[in-house]
């Protein structure tokens, strides 16, 4: 906390005086700005609201706005995340991590327990825990009366997502109404909810990969290991590298192979696909971006079901 | 030969060799161009979109597989561009937008922003939505059918929006054999009311989406016109401006008062958090708070990356004043040289949105700048006749996408400044109590009085 008084930034070089340059934001200043704006928009607006936190890459940028926005105070909100059970364990210790030092307060909630209880209710030979995490995370919303959970979607991820907007309504269900959508004209906010009901608001929506990297170097952002190139053992399946885990039971004819790999977009340890890459710094995660010819969803097979994969899950209160 | 433009403004002419993919900001900042398209159905805005997006080299691998798997599946081995942004389900089905998308994409020199509008009469709203931000709006005109009723109604409404630039895209020239004469014949169509709109900066530009000619390189098919592509435009178009940079505003939107600081300088510290809506803020400046008309004098600019010395639209600080004043969320602070209007009888320009229709004396809440009021909607001076542009007095409703001239009365005092002046400012929503729904955009007209400096609430 007294980290934040003055200058604690270790990039605050970066951040020249405005008059050096005109009275001109770059694009990463621009899309911090109106993300700030919206995190408090939030911070005033509602009652009971949390950030989502997973301790991947665009929840890390999340953090740090969450810290422009209101420090030198607390961050007036928790922590919110859902664990699958099948999460990377080096993505949960940094997430713990991360929310001691920040003084945040972290709830998780898992899956498992959902599970246990009766909330989530596994198909007969489902192994994704991606379709449980939906019960899961409406019950906690439930459970904490959160009006508003801040999420680090991006609306280049996805083609449904690319319809979302920053403030979206979800209704007593949780559900997303994609034809019955507020209108969000310049940057005023309608940010009323009825008792029961939910915002899902998303300060990153007009954010783009290239755009979370780049505002990682520029602000020094630590990020989970995996990100970088590392050896792991992987297994070939459905046309990506799959991490060898306890989880992931090799079929006949399957074959472990040690390779350098990370990841580009971090799901569940069992659907994750690992990309060959030597990248091991920012600045090589950015130039492996600029030069690459697959999307990053094009590595997470939860994705590739349907056409209207991400669709009928956000409908259904999927993050 | 066609002089296509209404600006003196030269733009370099396409370039028509190879796009490097996707790297602006790689290294070195760039500015970001929002842009927003507009038309009727089958105007092929999605396609163009799609087109800039395919031949800028920002569409990925396994994006165009899955336009190919699309093809296979429902357009007989035909690619459809439109694919690509119709995201969703219903969408596909009926081959139309439904609401409004937002795309990426960029070049070495700049990123940009795409909100894909709707063109349906019933989602007018969403191309308000898409063009409240935008610096630059598109108007897809098919070249066969020529100037028609939406295109007229996007024209007007970019103008009332006050978006600073727009092109008009003559599409499917192909269809009509790139027949400069039937060019000629809707820019002059356009330029027959373009005068009694308030709009700058006007370029015409021949394209075919389907095929790709002047999109993003210059097409053979359309040799006598000399303008620009599109893309080119798009990259060099000058937009640093459009921003407002007089006259000080800053709408509280969140006290920082930090709680129990283990730091002990923090103990007195008060700080006022938002996004400056308006001019420049220096430390050591005399500010009024509004509506108290409270003065003070800046003492710190805090920022998370250290003080600095001064901040500007649309920047997001904190700010820490000399004296100890009561200041909450919907208070403005503003400088004493530009000063705005302050009232609760205001005036406006609105969107209607809603299926309800707005009828006089109807109560709502109002969301402007950082403010949440109520409001009442006293009259309905006008209702404006899309076809002539003319505002014809007395109308006793307002039905879905009409635009109007309207008197309000709210609960407590706006601090605000015509929208022609100051975007932010003069922006506000309505908002329908019992649903939530947000019903109308409104803009509101210049105030009749501006708050003058030696102003203070007790004094009156």
């Amino acid at each position: 906390m007294s980290s934040a008084l003055s200058s604690t930034n270790p990039s605050a070089a970066a951040v020249r005086p405005p008059s050096a340059r005109g009275y001109h934001l770059d694009h990463l200043q621009f899309l911090e700005t109106e993300a700030i704006h919206i995190m408090r928009e939030v911070a005033a607006e509602f009652e009971r609201p949390c950030l989502m936190f997973s301790g991947g890459k665009d929840s890390i940028c999340l953090l740090r706005l969450a810290e422009k926005a209101f420090r030198p105070s607390d961050l007036p909100l928790p922590f919110l995340n859902v664990d699958t059970g099948h999460h990377f364990p080096e993505l949960n210790e940094f997430r713990d991590r991360r929310a001691r030092e920040l003084g945040a307060k972290l709830i998780v909630r898992k899956v498992e327990d959902a599970i246990a209880a009766g909330i989530a209710v596994p198909t007969p030979g489902e192994l994704s825990r991606n379709r449980l995490q939906i019960p899961t995370l409406l019950a906690a919303i439930e459970e904490f009366r959160f009006d508003c959970c801040i999420g680090g979607a991006r609306r280049d991820e996805e083609k449904s997502r690319a319809k979302e907007r920053f403030f979206s309504f979800r209704d007593g269900f949780g559900q997303w109404d994609p034809k019955n959508q507020r209108p969000e004209i310049w940057n005023l906010y309608n940010a009323r909810v009825n008792p029961g009901e939910h915002m899902r608001v998303f300060p990153l929506s007009n954010w783009t990969e290239m755009d979370v990297w780049e505002y990682i170097q520029r602000e020094k952002l630590e990020v989970p290991s995996i990100y970088f190139s590392h050896r792991r053992q992987c297994v070939r399946r459905g046309g990506q590298w799959l991490p060898v885990s306890d989880l992931l039971t090799l079929k006949p004819g399957e074959k472990t192979q040690e390779l350098v790999v990370r990841v580009r977009t971090i799901g569940d340890i069992i659907s994750t696909g690992m990309v060959e890459s030597p990248a091991d710094s920012v600045e090589d995660i950015i130039a492996e971006i600029a030069a690459a010819r697959v999307t990053e969803r094009g590595s997470r097979a939860d994705d590739k079901t349907s056409e209207a994969a991400m669709e009928d899950r956000k409908k259904q209160g999927y993050f | 030969m066609i002089d296509n433009t209404m600006t003196l403004e030269t733009v370099e002419p396409a370039r028509a060799e190879e796009l490097p993919r996707s790297t602006a900001g790689h290294g070195h900042p760039v500015e970001i161009l929002r842009l927003n398209t507009c038309g009727s159905v089958d105007d092929g805005k999605s396609t163009l979109i799609g087109r800039l997006l395919y031949d800028s080299k920002s569409l990925m691998e396994d994006q165009l597989e899955a336009l190919e798997r699309s093809a296979d599946i429902t357009g007989g081995g035909q690619i459809n561009l439109a694919n690509l942004t119709d995201g969703l389900r219903a969408e596909r089905e009926q081959g139309i937008t439904i609401d409004v998308a937002y795309r990426y994409f960029a070049t070495p020199r700049r990123k940009f922003i795409i909100a894909d509008t709707p063109g349906h009469v019933q989602y007018t709203r969403n191309m308000v939505t898409g063009a409240s931000t935008a610096n630059l709006a598109i108007v897809l005109v098919d070249a066969r059918a020529g100037v028609i009723e939406q295109s007229r109604r996007h024209t007007c409404l970019a103008a009332l929006l006050r978006i600073p630039h727009l092109v008009v895209a003559v599409n499917k020239m192909d269809l009509v054999n790139w027949s400069e004469e039937r060019f000629l014949e809707i820019r002059d169509e356009f330029e027959e009311f373009l005068p009694r709109l308030d709009i700058k900066d006007v370029k015409f530009i021949p394209i075919s989406a389907l095929n790709g000619d002047n999109v993003v390189s210059a097409s053979p098919a359309s040799p006598w016109y000399q303008g620009p592509a599109l893309l080119g435009h798009l990259e060099t178009v000058h937009i640093a401006s459009d921003w407002n940079l007089n006259g000080f505003r800053l709408p509280v939107q969140w006290v920082n008062r930090p709680n129990n600081p283990t730091d002990t300088r923090l103990h007195d510290f008060r700080g006022f958090s938002g996004q400056v809506a308006g001019g420049i803020v220096r430390v050591g400046q005399k500010v009024m708070v509004l509506p108290s008309g409270l003065k003070s004098t800046v003492k710190d600019i805090w920022t998370y990356d250290g003080s600095v010395a001064e901040a500007f639209c649309p920047q997001s600080i904190t700010l820490v004043l000399e004296d100890d004043i009561d200041i909450s969320r919907g208070d403005t602070i503003v400088g004493l040289d530009a000063l705005p209007g302050m009232s609760t009888e205001l005036r406006a320009k609105v969107s209607w949105m809603h299926s309800r229709p707005l009828t006089p004396g109807r109560k709502f809440f109002i969301k402007h700048t950082t403010v949440s009021a109520q409001v009442i909607v006293s009259s309905i001076e006008s209702r404006l006749n899309i076809q002539t542009f003319e505002d014809e007095p007395g109308p006793t409703e307002l039905v879905a996408n009409d635009l109007g001239e309207i008197r309000l009365r709210t609960s407590r005092p706006l601090v605000y400044d015509g929208y022609a002046t100051n975007r932010l400012t003069g922006s506000f929503i309505l908002i329908e109590p019992s649903t939530n729904a947000t019903v109308a955009a409104g803009m509101l007209l210049p105030p009749i009085e501006l708050v003058k400096p030696e102003y203070n609430d007790f004094a009156i």
